[in-house]
């Protein structure tokens, strides 16, 4: 009968049971909003008129999109989320703490079941966990925080089965978004739920799922979904469509610019020298990211002439990373080890590209203009890939760097 | 009703092309955002751009970042509306939050529109009309509580003139 999607929001709306298309107004669980939105709900909020926010102890502000800062006027946006977070008694995530999503993984502000409302589009992500986690813009969050309520449209959901028995050889869970991304295009789940299936033995990690689910946002997705029990899916749930995934014949993937769905094999696009290299981001900054990317920069150095920025998503994954060496690989390589942030990512600051210049980055957009300069060109590839590349400078297949 | 004539826009046309991240973080006011506005698509569209003026785009348009910039910068240029083969779903959101119309048209409409066409749009008909190319077709129509929002002028209005919150 019922989808992973359909049964979170019937329990979140009090509705028996909701319909594809129903329009229902849920209970939100938990919302969040960061320096690139936040400041704009803020001042919705004001605007509301409202001075009780009724899921001010089920929120959160994260300070990741350019942080530190890095003008004056990012400080005025900054200061102005400390004093509203002050005033309301809301958590609020500093300058070093990271990336909000990797920051709610880390500390499981998040639980399966759950409605989850934040003010970035890769909200996405914490379908990880089995939450129904949409992004909004800053009305919507204004909304959200002031009445602990939202209104959503009952997605259609695609069911995808990702099928073993196990990965590929040198693939990773970014190509696996890679290759969803190649056939669903950029609107290919515009509006729906995804429902991720793992057949993989052994399954996927969290880590792995919040790349994927962070990816789906890239589809249109509006929630994806890897159910948890028990908000499991009937087995005559009723799905838009299904597609099957086999995993174990995949091969590095590159998504080229302009769009991230503009994906080939690694080997179409071996020859392409690369200017800057930058791992890390809300899609593939955790610790077994930056694990892949030293196993292949572990004893090598990054190529003369190439920058490699590697930025942990954060503070809880760079710790991680520096107790284990990690962070200790990439100095002796030669890369620039930030401050977790969303860095280079969204193109506030810490490696924008110039005139162009071409990147390769474990991020999420290749959008024209994404990291800087609007001639710039953005080729997105998994931890792995963009190290072996750091290694050559130029786009390189990393098996060659593995062993099997 | 809304008047204005039509800017043509491609497919995909992404929140970053709408206003780059980069005037996200370095300017403060909308106002000043719009003078960028669509600059990585083309720096000199924001010049081309007068009161009224209706955006006609492809598919998927507004898609990627969740910025509510985006549509807000499209406001402060002057754009009445916008016009496209279908919409991601939180630019959707975001127009109509803050009171933008964002109409979902069949693609031999957008197909058929030219850069600079005169286009009418009537809500509470659900219908949009080249009145240059003597065109007129019907789109689905709003739910209630999405057209009054829209008539309010954004949910902040809409909530006000409620009364409430939720109601």
């Amino acid at each position: 009968m019922a989808t992973s999607a359909e049964k979170i929001l019937s329990k979140a709306s009090g509705a028996r049971q909701v319909k594809v298309g129903d329009l229902v107004v849920a209970d939100v669980d938990f919302v969040f909003a960061h320096d690139g939105t936040a400041p704009l709900m803020i001042d919705v909020i004001r605007e509301f008129g409202v001075s009780n926010l009724k899921l001010a102890g089920k929120s959160s502000l994260f300070i990741d999109h350019a942080a530190p800062s890095p003008s004056v006027q990012s400080s005025i946006l900054h200061r102005k989320m400390r004093d509203f977070a002050t005033i309301h008694g809301i958590k609020l995530y500093d300058v070093g703490e990271g990336v909000c999503h990797q920051v709610v993984l880390d500390n499981e502000l998040v639980k399966a079941g759950e409605v989850v409302v934040g003010a970035d589009s890769h909200t996405t992500i914490h379908g990880a966990v089995g939450a129904f986690a949409v992004g909004v813009g800053s009305t919507d969050a204004a909304f959200a925080l002031a009445t602990g309520k939202l209104w959503f449209r009952v997605p259609e959901t695609i069911k995808i089965t990702l099928k073993g028995p196990s990965l590929g050889f040198g693939v990773s869970a970014k190509d696996i978004a890679l290759a969803l991304l190649g056939k669903l295009g950029t609107d290919g789940a515009r509006y729906m739920a995804l429902e991720y299936h793992d057949l993989l033995r052994p399954s996927l990690s969290k880590s792995s799922r919040a790349t994927i689910a962070n990816l789906s946002a890239e589809m249109g997705a509006k929630a994806a979904l890897f159910p948890v029990e028990p908000y499991v899916p009937d087995a005559d749930a009723d799905y838009f469509s299904e597609i099957e995934l086999d995993c174990s014949s995949l091969e590095p993937l590159v998504a080229k610019p302009p769009l991230p769905s503009n994906v080939v094999s690694v080997s179409e696009v071996e020859d392409v020298e690369v200017d800057e290299v930058f791992i890390g981001s809300c899609t593939n900054g955790r610790f077994e990211d930056l694990s892949a990317a030293a196993e292949i920069l572990r004893n090598r150095r990054v190529k003369e002439g190439l920058r490699c920025i590697v930025i942990p998503a954060s503070r809880h994954v760079y710790q991680e990373a520096l107790e284990k060496g990690i962070i200790e690989v990439f100095l002796r390589a030669g890369c620039v080890v930030g401050p977790p942030t969303c860095g280079p990512c969204v193109g506030a600051h810490m490696g924008l590209l110039g005139p162009g210049e071409i990147a390769v980055s474990t991020a999420n957009r290749n959008f024209t203009g994404r990291m800087g300069d609007p001639s710039a060109k953005i080729f997105l590839a998994s931890p792995a890939t963009a190290a072996a590349s750091a290694v050559e400078g130029r786009i390189t297949d990393p098996r060659k760097y593995l062993k099997k | 009703m809304i008047r204005g004539k039509a800017i043509k826009l491609g497919d995909d046309v992404n929140t970053d092309l709408v206003i780059a991240g980069r005037y996200k973080f370095r300017s403060i006011s909308i106002e000043d955002m719009a003078k960028h506005i669509f600059e990585d698509l083309d720096p000199t569209l924001a010049s081309k751009i007068s009161p009224g003026d209706i955006i006609v785009a492809g598919k998927n348009f507004g898609c990627g970042s969740s910025r509510e910039q985006a549509p807000r910068v499209m406001v402060a240029a002057g754009i009445s509306a916008v016009v496209a083969k279908s919409f991601a779903r939180i630019f959707f959101r975001n127009a109509i939050n803050i009171g933008l119309p964002a109409i979902t048209v069949e693609e031999k409409f957008v197909d058929s529109t030219a850069d600079g066409d005169l286009l009418e749009i009537n809500l509470e008909r659900s219908s949009l009309k080249n009145q240059t190319r003597n065109i007129e077709v019907k789109f689905n129509p709003f739910p209630k509580m999405l057209l009054e929002i829209l008539d309010a002028g954004g949910l902040v209005s809409y909530v006000k003139k409620k009364g409430s919150l939720l109601q």
